[in-house]
């Protein structure tokens, strides 16, 4: 049924809750940037000298930008999406050459008196041309291996021009496109590896202090990790519950006599003894593997070698790859650093204000840890801040909840799209924003290392909202218009 | 349309994602906001007021331990904005003899935050600056009505002589770029601004000392935390002993009243300099106290540019008293012996060629040379040793030899003394000459003018005054340095360090006498003093700013100097009439310690004459 589609068409049938809770995010944002940035002499809200009224501005432009969008046709979101994405490849890349250098990072082009970062401005870019690419006709990931090539092209081009401006932060927004991947069909067991590699990463550099079996607690709790790991995806993905069983008692064995053994006093070197006893239960999937001939044993034996090889890898990532004030934004972030006037200095501040702000919080325009500016970026990344301490514990939580409101409510809209363009488009949206407050909030309040990358709807500046509000709005474009294209 | 309802159920994995993370954080915040009481405590960060304690800063004394810069105590009323409670007015504005409008007028410009761009309800602001020992006592008793209110000591300079500004400098507050250079720094801490303040900042100003204090809820200050246990002393500033000679660096001042130009003095066997006059000067008291920003502003705005540093930081040609340097050379690389005689028909003269002279006799040798400032003498010896194909191959070599000894005496680059902003002066190379005239086309009579210290040569007083001390060395200097000693420390190595020069010391000598000769029968004859046997070399600089510059070299007694001085006065004329008796007055003050009565005249003609008023007309 093809239907003509009208300009009240569009607004009969655009998501007005999404809308809503858009204004409802933005509002809240310019109040909070107000609380950030106010002193008693220049009490004015809407004041265009203020932070607070330069953000009312951006937020009166970004409201008539979601306007236009909605009112251009939807086609031309689909048709455009190649050019698009191209268009801000290049202008990604011709930041890097003219951006002003500010503070080392190049990706901020300077209009006169404005400012763009046209990273923020790539993220609808890139979703729109992998919803672009996943609609194309009879396109599968797990159809060819030139597929996920291409897909993964489109996700990493963008991450090597913004690492290129020096953004490390906002390069690393895009990896969160795996969750995309991972819904339209990327195997599980990826997104199963990244979270082991965070967890064992964690645990390997955050408990060092004492020993056990002569090796650091931290490994040996990864060492039995991987046997856990073994277990369960000889249980669960290889389906087998005799092997697992048979592995499990293997390991409980091993493990009480190894306990018995350093009661009596005998001194088990627990690298050569960890990695025995794991090699004996890969060996017996092995041989099993050669009985049944079943693929998934392969994958269970090659997942606990890239574990064991990762545990040793760690430490050299950890000291050579990564720069200086990486590793101490981690090792403050995991609590093994305690920088309070250095590396530490923000999340501590920010831990305090946030602290301060008790149960109700000390009330609108009340806070003093942000006033006195001890939190640095109160205004921007860590507006977060303003809300804990201002709104206390009831208003973060708040915040909190609209956020995944908001998320799961865009993963509705994607489900309920009749074309795989608006799919993977609202999935890419979604992902974004999961990794923009997981990552942003998690840093405010001391869980995450310091990335800066801006709250959505909340941090000051007219890029970020900007980006944010493309984003919001084409998708609200498309699922306005799904009615017209299912069939 | 295809739909995989086996992957569709994945929504509910990402989905999951994002509720479990924010159930994390909601522990998380939780556990920080109502479970945790000490970040409630860390943010009551009211209840503590660090106060700094500022150290005395160091003292400095001339050569000979007179006093001439000290501390004042000066206190500034410090107000913390939010903590202000409803107080008297009047009896504010009494005890610190500012009316109530001030007041008002005073708190508006600390919150403008054009006028005071640190400005923050919640951190320490300074409302008032320097008050005066009985209104600081005033306050002080009263201080307790007035909460927010309190008094921060601070350290002001006081000094003993109205003079030596350029080489003592200043102090001046910290500007947020030297809070970024050196994290030591607070908004509001002094620090040294140009002058030894500024080179010896890190023996004088000390080190910091922190008094934390306890206040109730309504900012008034309940006493020492935990008895002063975290609390730090200052440490006091290093005192520091300058070189100068402070009533000859005063004297030297008063001569060059109403000119411009600079007068630099120097003890040849160390380096230390004696004085480091440059004129117009201003008194240093202008740059201390509530003043300092208009009175600093109107002096950047002066067209004499009383600020400028001119006996280290003006580069000028060095006309004539640049020859004791060419004679050197020619000497050293065999183009004369002492008795070369060069002709000299009132100049030097080469086809069209032609460079000026004045009347004396001809030919002559090296000595006489100096003694008549003979131009032509000095071009010819440049011009033998450009061309001296036999030897050098190419002028381009030969001038590269020229340049080596030129860098030896000391010029071309700083000579590094310690005071900030020294400039390097210029002694052309041959890949200056080359890109002016193209490879291999240029030769000596090219460049014949920089024989006599014309052209492209530019050189500070300093490195003239320098060129003396090697003179009265005979052929090596010190870097000059105007900081003799350092309490509890030594002075840096570099300022005992002795410099050879690439010249042989027997043709020092020559050189010595030729100068000693120019006192006794040539251009320098008003110095020749009965009872003092001094040296010295006139120079006359032609320039573009007008009326020729007046310069003068020179040093005494001829044997075992005691003193070498260097004196530029712009567009002052011929180097006699001013260069010659400043030096030579300065000389005698500084080893007689008085002017003899037959030469008041002299002197008188100093004190009164005025130059300034020729700068920038054309000859006389």
């Amino acid at each position: 049924m093809q239907q003509k589609e009208t300009t009240a068409s569009v607004f009969k049938y655009v998501d007005w809750f999404t809308v809503i809770l858009y204004i409802i995010l933005v509002t809240l944002g310019m109040v909070s940037i107000y609380a950030a940035s106010y002193d008693f002499d220049h009490a004015n809200m809407l004041s265009f000298a203020e932070f607070s009224g330069k953000q009312f501005r951006w937020i009166g432009l970004s409201l008539g930008l979601g306007l236009v969008i909605l009112l251009i046709d939807v086609r031309v979101y689909e048709n455009y999406a190649y050019v698009i994405y191209v268009g801000l490849l290049l202008l990604l890349l011709v930041t890097i050459f003219v951006a002003p250098d500010t503070k080392g990072s190049h990706s901020w082009l300077v209009f006169g008196p404005m400012s763009l970062q046209p990273a923020e401005f790539g993220k609808f870019a890139t979703a729109l041309c992998l919803a672009k690419l996943f609609s194309s006709y009879n396109f599968s990931l797990n159809a060819s291996k030139k597929n996920y090539a291409l897909a993964l092209m489109i996700i990493f081009l963008p991450v090597l021009l913004i690492i290129g401006q020096n953004e490390t932060g906002s390069a690393l927004v895009y990896l969160s496109l795996f969750f995309v991947l991972y819904r339209e069909g990327m195997s599980g067991l990826v997104l199963l590896a990244a979270l082991c590699a965070v967890v064992f990463f964690v645990v390997e550099v955050k408990f060092t202090g004492s020993l056990l079996l002569g090796i650091p607690i931290g490994q040996a709790a990864v060492f039995i990790m991987i046997m856990l790991l073994i277990v369960a995806m000889l249980a669960l993905y290889c389906k087998d519950m005799v092997a697992a069983r048979n592995v499990l008692l293997w390991f409980i064995g091993s493990g009480v006599v190894v306990t018995a053994l350093t009661i009596a006093g005998l001194e088990i070197p627990g690298l050569i003894f960890f990695l025995s006893v794991i090699a004996i239960a890969l060996i017996y999937c092995i041989l099993l593997m050669f009985k049944t001939k079943a693929k998934p044993l392969l994958v269970t034996v090659c997942a606990a070698v890239v574990s064991i090889a990762f545990i040793f890898s760690v430490n050299y990532t950890f000291t050579s790859v990564l720069k200086e004030h990486q590793q101490m934004r981690i090792k403050v972030s995991l609590g093994i650093e305690d920088d309070p006037q250095g590396a530490g200095y923000n999340v501590n501040q920010s831990k305090i204000a946030v602290g301060s702000g008790g149960m109700w919080g000390k009330g609108f325009l009340n806070g003093t840890q942000t006033k006195l500016k001890y939190v640095p970026e109160q205004h921007t990344d860590f507006i977060f801040c303003t809300i804990g301490e201002e709104e206390g514990f009831v208003g973060s939580t708040t915040v909190l909840v609209l956020f995944v409101i908001l998320i799961l409510r865009i993963l509705a809209l994607a489900e309920r799209q009749p074309t795989v363009f608006g799919r993977v488009y609202a999935y890419c949206v979604a992902s974004y924003l999961i990794f923009h407050i997981a990552i942003n909030i998690g840093m405010v309040i001391g869980l995450c290392p310091v990335i800066g990358i801006p709250l959505p709807f909340f941090s000051y500046g007219g890029s970020s909202l900007w980006g944010f509000t493309f984003l919001l709005f084409i998708l609200l474009r498309i699922d306005a218009s799904r009615r017209e294209r299912s069939f | 349309m295809r739909k995989d309802y086996n992957l569709a159920k994945r929504q509910y994995v990402i989905g999951g994602f994002i509720v479990i993370i924010a159930i994390i954080y909601v522990i998380r915040l939780f556990g920080l906001q109502v479970m945790e009481a000490k970040y409630k405590d860390f943010a009551d960060s009211n209840a503590f007021l660090r106060k700094a304690v500022y150290p005395s800063r160091g003292i400095i004394y001339d050569r000979d331990g007179r006093l001439v810069v000290f501390n004042q105590p000066a206190y500034d009323v410090m107000v913390i904005p939010r903590d202000i409670k409803d107080f008297d007015t009047i009896d504010f504005c009494n005890a610190v003899n500012i009316t109530p409008e001030d007041l008002v007028k005073r708190m508006a410009d600390m919150r403008d935050k054009r006028r005071n761009p640190g400005w923050s309800p919640y951190s320490p602001q300074k409302l008032l600056t320097h008050l005066s020992a009985e209104e600081y006592g005033r306050l002080q008793e009263k201080l307790y009505r007035f909460p927010g209110f309190y008094i921060q000591k601070r350290i002001l300079r006081e000094y003993n002589y109205k003079c030596a500004s350029n080489v003592l400098g200043n102090i001046r507050e910290v500007a947020p770029a030297d809070m970024e250079k050196d994290p030591y720094y607070m908004r509001g801490d002094y620090m040294g601004d140009i002058g030894v303040e500024h080179t010896y900042e890190r023996f004088l100003r000390g080190v910091k000392g922190t008094e934390v204090l306890m206040r109730d809820a309504l900012g008034r200050i309940q006493g020492r935390y935990e008895e002063g246990a975290l609390d730090r002393e200052a440490v006091a500033g290093k005192n520091i002993k300058l070189s100068l000679n402070i009533e000859l660096q005063q004297y030297a001042e008063s001569l060059m009243v109403n000119k411009k130009g600079a007068v630099v003095a120097i003890e040849p066997s160390t380096g230390e300099v004696l004085c480091l006059v440059t004129a117009p000067t201003y008194d240093p008291t202008l740059l201390v106290g509530r003043d300092r920003g208009n009175n600093y502003n109107k002096m950047m705005g002066d067209l004499d540019k009383p600020l400028l540093n001119r006996a280290i930081q003006a580069t000028y040609p060095p006309g004539s008293t640049f020859k004791p340097t060419q004679g050197l050379i020619f000497l050293q690389e065999g183009i004369i012996t002492p008795s070369t005689p060069y002709p000299c028909y009132h100049g030097f003269v080469l086809g069209r060629l032609k460079v000026g002279c004045h009347g004396h006799g001809s030919p002559l040798p090296l000595k006489p040379a100096l003694q008549t400032s003979c131009n032509a003498y000095f071009c010819w010896g440049l011009k033998n040793m450009i061309d001296k194909k036999s030897k050098y191959g190419t002028s381009a070599k030969a001038f590269d030899i020229w340049k080596h000894h030129m860098i030896s005496q000391g010029y071309g680059y700083k000579l590094g003394i310690d005071l900030p902003g020294e400039y390097r002066g210029f002694i052309p190379n041959v890949e200056f000459y080359n890109k002016r005239y193209g490879d291999g086309h240029w030769s000596a009579t090219t460049i014949i003018s920089i024989a006599i210290g014309q052209g492209e040569i530019l050189a500070t007083p300093l490195q003239i005054a320098n060129l003396s001390a090697t003179i009265a060395n005979r052929g090596h200097y010190i870097t000059p340095h105007v900081v003799k000693e350092i309490q509890d420390t030594v002075v840096p190595g570099e300022y005992l360090e002795r410099h050879d020069t690439s010249i042989d010391r027997k043709w020092y000598e020559q050189v010595a006498e030729g100068m000693r000769m120019a006192v006794t029968g040539g251009t320098c004859r008003v110095a020749n003093l009965p009872d003092i046997e001094v040296c010295g070399k006139t120079g006359t600089a032609q320039n573009p700013h007008g009326r020729d510059h007046s310069a003068f070299m020179g040093f005494a007694p001829y044997h075992e100097p005691k003193i070498a001085v260097a004196v530029y006065v712009e567009n002052a004329g011929f180097g006699a009439t001013f260069g010659v008796p400043i030096g030579s007055l300065v000389m005698e003050k500084y080893l007689r310690g008085y002017i003899p009565p037959e030469r008041k005249y002299l002197e008188e003609r100093m004190l009164q004459s005025n130059t300034i008023q020729y700068a920038g007309t054309k000859k006389h």
